[in-house]
Formats: C-alpha cells, sequence, structure tokens
C-alpha cells in the first residue's frame, strides 16, 4: 500500500468514524436535542406537572379567548392532541389561530399548561397577500401545517 | 481534463489562472447580488404575514447556504491537503476559513435581527441556531489554529484534520429542522416538497435567487484573491514570484507570516 492510499484510509477512517459517533450520540440523546414537546407528549404525561417546559404547536382555530387585560386562553393542537394554555403578557405580532407558537411554561395539576413566554413559530411558506387571500377559500392552505410538531416521546407518537 | 487539473495545481498556474478568472466572477457576483437585493427590497411584494420583515432573507438565506457550502469546499480541500499532499489545497484551507466565519457571522446576526420582531426573540437554543453558532465557533478554531503553527504547513494541515472533523456538523446544520422540533422553520428552497409545489411566490423567489449565485460568485472571487495571497506568500522565493513583478518584500518574512501579523507571528528563533 503506498503513503498516499494510507491517507486515505486515514481521512476515510476519520470521516465514518467521526459520523457514526455523532449518528450514535444523537440517537441516544434525541430527546434532549428537541426544542419543544408537543401535545401529545404533554397528554401522555411524558412531562411532570410543575417541571419546566416548552410546548409547541398550532393555536387551534376558534379556540382563543382573551380575558382582563392581558390575560389569553387557547388551545395548541398537533396533528393528534390538544392541550389548553393560560398566558397572561405580550404576545407576539404574528400570534393568531392557526399561527405555530412555542410556549415556555408548566403543566399545573388541571392539565393546563400556564405559559410564561410565547414565541410565533413561523413556517416555511412565503406569498404576497393576495395569494394568501385567494387561498383562503381553501382549507388545507393559507394555514400552518402541523407535520412540522413531531412527538419527542416516540410511543407517544406510535399511539 | 486531469493534466489541467494537476498543472492548475501548480502555483504559477494557479495564479495566473485565477489573475484572470476573478475580477469577472467578481463582477458578476456584485451585479448579481446588487440586483437581486434591489429588487427583493423595492420590487419584490411584501409578505402575507411578516409584512416587509421577511425581507431580511435576501442576505440571510444566502449569508447561511454560503456558511455550509464554505465549509464543505473547506473540508473537501482539506481531504485533498491531506491525502495527496497538494500545497494548493493546503492554501485553500487557510484561506477559505475567514471568508466562511463572516458568511456564518452575517447568518447568524441576520437570524437574530428577524428573529426579534417575528418569534419575538433574538435567540433560542433550538438546534438549528446551536448548530450554526458551532459552525462559526469550528472556523474561528480553523483560523486560531492556522495562527498557533509557526511552520505553514503543519498549521494547513492541523486546520485540514480540524476541517473534515467539523464537516460533521454541516448535514447537522442542513437537517436539523426536520430531524427535531426548532424554532426555525423548516427549509423553503431545498426540500423534496419544494420541486413539485414551491413555497415561495415567484416573484419573491428570483430575487432570492439572484442574490444567492451572486453570494456564490462573490465567494468564488474573494477565495481566488486570498488564495492567490497565501500563493505568494508562500512562493515568495522563488523565480515565477520575482518575474510576476511585484514590489520586493520590505524584509524577509519569517515562515510566512507577515512581520507584524498579529499574535503570534514573532517567535524565537524566528529571523526578524
Amino acid at each position: 500500500m503506498t503513503k498516499r492510499n494510507q491517507r486515505l484510509l486515514g481521512v476515510a477512517a476519520l470521516l465514518i468514524g467521526v459520523g457514526v459517533a455523532a449518528t450514535l450520540g444523537f440517537t441516544a440523546f434525541r430527546k434532549n436535542m428537541m426544542y419543544f414537546y408537543t401535545p401529545s407528549d404533554l397528554a401522555a404525561g411524558t412531562v411532570p406537572v410543575g417541571a419546566a417546559a416548552q410546548l409547541g404547536g398550532l393555536v387551534e382555530a376558534g379556540s382563543l379567548v382573551r380575558g382582563d387585560g392581558l390575560k389569553v386562553e387557547f388551545r395548541v393542537a398537533d396533528c393528534a392532541k390538544n392541550i389548553p394554555v393560560r398566558y397572561e403578557g405580550v404576545l407576539p405580532d404574528l400570534f393568531r389561530e392557526g399561527q405555530g407558537v412555542v410556549a415556555d411554561g408548566y403543566m399545573n395539576d388541571e392539565q393546563v399548561f400556564v405559559a410564561t413566554r410565547i414565541l410565533a413559530k413561523h413556517d416555511e411558506n412565503y406569498m404576497p397577500p393576495q395569494v394568501a387571500d385567494a387561498l383562503k377559500g381553501n382549507p388545507d392552505t393559507g394555514k400552518h401545517s402541523c407535520m412540522p410538531f413531531k412527538a419527542v416521546d416516540k410511543t407517544v407518537a406510535a399511539s | 481534463m486531469w493534466t489541467w487539473f494537476h498543472r492548475l495545481a501548480s502555483p504559477p498556474t494557479f495564479y495566473r489562472f485565477a489573475e484572470r478568472l476573478a475580477p469577472w466572477l467578481l463582477v458578476a457576483g456584485l451585479a448579481l447580488i446588487g440586483a437581486g437585493v434591489w429588487q427583493g427590497l423595492f420590487v419584490a411584494p411584501a409578505d402575507y404575514q411578516q409584512g416587509d420583515a421577511f425581507r431580511i432573507i435576501y442576505v440571510h438565506v444566502p449569508a447561511a447556504a454560503l456558511s455550509l457550502s464554505v465549509y464543505t469546499a473547506m473540508s473537501v480541500a482539506g481531504a485533498v491537503a491531506l491525502i495527496w499532499r497538494m500545497k494548493l489545497a493546503e492554501v485553500a484551507v487557510v484561506t477559505a476559513a475567514p471568508i466562511g466565519a463572516s458568511f456564518t457571522a452575517l447568518a447568524l446576526v441576520t437570524g437574530m435581527l428577524w428573529g426579534k420582531p417575528t418569534w419575538g426573540a433574538y435567540w433560542v437554543w433550538d438546534a438549528r441556531l446551536t448548530s450554526e453558532l458551532v459552525l462559526l465557533f469550528l472556523y474561528l478554531g480553523v483560523i486560531g489554529l492556522h495562527q498557533a503553527y509557526s511552520d505553514p504547513r503543519t498549521a494547513a494541515r492541523a486546520c485540514a484534520w480540524l476541517a473534515l472533523v467539523g464537516v460533521v456538523n454541516v448535514p447537522i446544520v442542513h437537517y436539523s429542522v426536520q430531524w427535531w422540533n426548532s424554532l426555525h422553520q423548516g427549509s423553503t428552497l431545498l426540500s423534496a416538497e419544494a420541486i413539485t409545489n414551491p413555497k415561495m411566490a415567484p416573484s419573491m423567489l428570483k430575487p432570492l435567487l439572484m442574490s444567492m449565485a451572486g453570494s456564490y460568485l462573490f465567494f468564488g472571487a474573494v477565495w481566488l484573491r486570498r488564495m492567490q495571497n497565501g500563493v505568494l506568500l508562500r512562493e515568495r522565493r522563488s523565480k515565477w514570484v520575482r518575474e510576476i513583478g511585484l514590489p520586493a518584500w520590505p524584509a524577509d518574512v519569517p515562515n510566512g507570516r507577515p512581520l507584524s501579523g498579529g499574535p503570534g507571528t514573532a517567535r524565537r528563533g524566528d529571523r526578524a
């Protein structure tokens, strides 16, 4: 074997080694890489009551109720389940029904998610307002998709 | 094809080739960036939801795409430098890092400026943002490692190893929004779905593609120029460099680094 082939093998071995290590590591720590839990996760009790967590999903259409001052209540849904959310504070500009959101907070013992901060999660679609208006007649478009919200707990996703 | 390639690897041939190509890349790149950004800012319609805030995409997406592409190019050059011991590839590795770091920093800063009005936060520790920050640190690592050795060949090989180890982060950055839950949205341009069903209106997409293509050409021009400088510095004692007719070096430059080039340049035993 020539020196050059040895170096070629060395580089290949390094790339494969680092790739395998990264795959194993990130598979093992999949849950830790997730920025938020989904309503399915919380409904299944993946997160203990009172523990700090992030909840991500879509603001369910027709669920938004505005209370006194800055108090709001709404439901956050993924493709399967939904969770009631209570929040008092300033909402992001993009907040609306059908919008993806990520809320920081915790589950209380009434199975309500008490949010301390709400961020809007944008989706990957860009269009001028006229196009968006034209799409409004179609219930499948013009609204955010529930697909980007993946259950952290794989057993929950299967059920 | 291969003979042409081998000839190009020789520093004088590369130098003359780059001298001819770089100005064209620079002019075409700047023209495309200018036209793309102008159309993006003044011609493209506002977004139905974000309004004018979305227009930062014409800087953010090209910068982010380049941050990954430059890293990939740098590690390919690193593999060539390590396996074939090609001097030009060594120069390519160390000269790509500062350009890549700049694009990464630009992507991070523009993303933060967009994140505040859109999401409601400048920064969150989701997988996309975190892995892009790691990418910046990898670039800074390559730059730092290059500064840490006095021998340019040893430095370049160390940089090449680091570039190769770090390349594992490139698919992580790209797929982070698919593999894990993240606040950052999915890919608008590079997804299987987008081919059949574009996720961006054509009037918004065209300027974006222009400024992206322009950024690649601009990067090509800057990389070629930096590589030319690197080659000149390394080969300054050779006949072909003297024949080019550049002004003489002020003094002998120790170990291929300028005399007043920041930390790590002056070492004991160097000729001053």
